[in-house]
């Protein structure tokens, strides 16, 4: 018959001290964040006005309110719900477009290696991260300031904060290109403006490229949104619909916007495999 | 030194010459193509964008003049000479603050507990069935399509103006947003543990508790870090639709001409954006920093 060797718990916890005894700084770590972040949980729903009577009511509310959107129906409206929905995917083209134009010369200035002095790269970086720390929304409400309501100010506004966003992540996408094209470039006799377009730029622009598709697809959904403050699209139509309370317009809305990024899902991600191939599409 | 070049005959290399060329042309047509097409999108979009050139160029002053005017206080000096003056407002922006931040928090925890439970079900390798899978895919999927503020504007209706409406909207995004990192964290794990739990005679709950959480934790805590650094840039804008928060303040600065105000504001939110993200990025430094060691 077999049957276990007798283990010896005492010898056990003899070797293998720090399984067996672990200081108590490291076996209370975990509970006491738990309770940490439990406690400022409960803090936040008090803080800010939760109550089960709030919250019963609100969904009660909430469920009449999804009732009364069923069926989804644009009444007479669908003429003009089209032309906003045409409206927010320009917004969002042109947007992205404008933004990629200026971000591309930015970004080489925020490159470690096209810029390797840290005096001048510094302060492009800022400036970039400051404009990426504003949102989208508040960058509207500034343009509407400047240009008026509309949806060119819509544009505006995407513009701005996706050149924040791109000039980021084309200079990264910059500084992990190879080097060594850049050299044969210069070793070659090219000027620092050959290196650029003939060194770095082949390695780049389909990155690039898949990037600015990727954010023409998320930026049809920022631009759903824009026209809330009064910069146009379908937004503006959504917020109006939704302030006199005509459910079924809004929920038309909704399914149109569903349908609409969907659509424009499957064309850049279509287009995007065909920029830089399956493999590289994370 | 010379280095020897072969230099073909020239009836041969007309031929090569040629068919270079040929092949140039024709790529330089496609590219063209390309690029007129690309031109003739952003064109219609401009025309349906409304973009008016004139009006730019005209208004394009104002841009740089708002952002002098942002800048001066209302005696007409600039307002770095009087910082007194300029943050006159700090202590009930700094709670308005606060309390951006913990509407986040709070959103971004009740989110990621709602994805924590509902990921397990969408992935392809722990999903129990399918049609269950195929129904919380698509669930996700709406929460995530739909912009957080939408679900704000529709919940100020139903929960009433207020923090509460900021809360539940961020929530709802997050699922979405968070559940599908998740889930995607959780179809890349090694499946062998599974399998050793599973042949214990464990149930379905054991397996993901003792074979799939160990190896997903520190990925869903980083996920998650990263989705309320977010969601604080989402939770700044709450208040314009009035579900609490900062944003209520800034747009009534921004809306009323209360300049400085509104450089103020922008400042400490760009501030506290700042200090989140890099605290965040510290967090998760830590977290996969301790996964790589061990």
């Amino acid at each position: 018959m077999s049957r276990q060797p007798d283990i010896n718990t005492q010898e056990l916890r003899g070797r293998y001290p720090d399984v067996f005894n672990r200081p108590m700084a490291s076996r209370a770590g975990a509970p006491t964040i738990l309770v940490a972040a439990l406690a400022l949980f409960i803090f936040g729903l008090n803080e800010l006005d939760f109550s089960p009577a709030r919250m019963w009511n609100g969904l009660r509310e909430l469920g009449w309110i999804t009732m009364m959107m069923i069926p989804p129906n644009p009444g007479s409206s669908l003429p003009a719900y089209l032309q906003a929905m045409g409206e927010t995917l320009s917004i969002a083209l042109l947007g992205t477009t404008l933004a990629a134009a200026f971000a591309l010369p930015a970004s080489l200035l925020a490159a470690r290696n096209v810029i390797p002095s840290a005096w001048l790269r510094f302060p492009v970086r800022r400036f970039l991260d400051s404009i990426r720390g504003v949102d989208t929304l508040i960058w509207a409400l500034v343009w509407i300031n400047v240009v008026g309501l509309g949806p060119f100010a819509g544009v505006l506004a995407i513009a701005i904060s996706d050149f924040g966003a791109f000039g980021k992540l084309f200079s990264e996408a910059i500084e992990a290109a190879d080097r060594k094209q850049v050299e044969g470039i210069r070793a070659s006799g090219g000027s620092a403006l050959h290196e650029i377009r003939f060194g770095l730029m082949p390695q780049v622009l389909p990155v690039i490229a898949g990037q600015v598709l990727y954010f023409i697809e998320s930026n049809t959904r920022s631009a759903t949104i824009i026209g809330i403050v009064g910069a146009g699209g379908i937004g503006l139509q959504l917020a109006e619909q939704i302030r006199v309370l005509e459910w079924q317009k809004v929920s038309f809305l909704f399914l149109m916007i569903l349908v609409a990024v969907a659509a424009i899902d499957w064309i850049s991600s279509r287009l995007r495999f065909a920029i830089i191939g399956r493999r590289a599409v994370a | 030194m010379s280095a020897a070049v072969s230099i073909l005959p020239a009836p041969q290399l007309a031929a090569l010459n040629d068919a270079y060329r040929k092949a140039v042309a024709r790529r330089r047509l496609r590219t063209m193509l390309v690029v007129v097409a690309c031109f003739a999108a952003l064109f219609v979009a401009a025309l349906g964008a409304e973009v008016n050139v004139r009006t730019f160029v005209e208004k394009i002053g104002n841009f740089g003049s708002y952002f002098d005017r942002i800048f001066t206080l209302e005696a007409g000096t600039r307002v770095w000479t009087d910082v007194n003056e300029w943050f006159w407002g700090w202590k009930k922006w700094l709670s308005l603050l606060g309390e951006t931040v913990l509407i986040s928090y709070v959103g971004t925890l009740i989110g990621a507990v709602l994805a924590f439970g509902l990921n397990f079900l969408a992935a392809e390798n722990t999903a129990p069935s399918a049609p269950l899978r195929f129904a919380v895919r698509r669930f996700m999927e709406f929460c995530r399509t739909v912009p957080d503020i939408v679900f704000a504007l529709i919940f100020v209706i139903a929960f009433g103006l207020g923090p509460m409406a900021g809360v539940l909207a961020i929530a709802i995004h997050c699922v979405g947003a968070l559940g599908k990192l998740y889930g995607e964290i959780v179809e890349n794990i090694d499946m062998k543990p599974v399998e050793g739990i599973r042949s214990t005679g464990a149930g379905w709950i054991d397996c993901m508790r003792f074979a799939v959480l160990p190896q997903v934790a520190a990925g869903f805590a980083s996920y998650t870090l990263l989705r309320f650094e977010i969601n604080v840039r989402g939770a700044s804008v709450m208040g314009f639709v009035g579900a609490g928060g900062i944003g209520q303040e800034l747009v009534v600065a921004v809306r009323k001409f209360y300049y400085s105000d509104v450089s103020a504001i922008l400042l400490m939110i760009i501030v506290t954006v700042f200090i989140i993200d890099i605290a965040t990025g510290w967090l998760r430094g830590r977290l996969f920093g301790k996964e790589a060691r061990s």
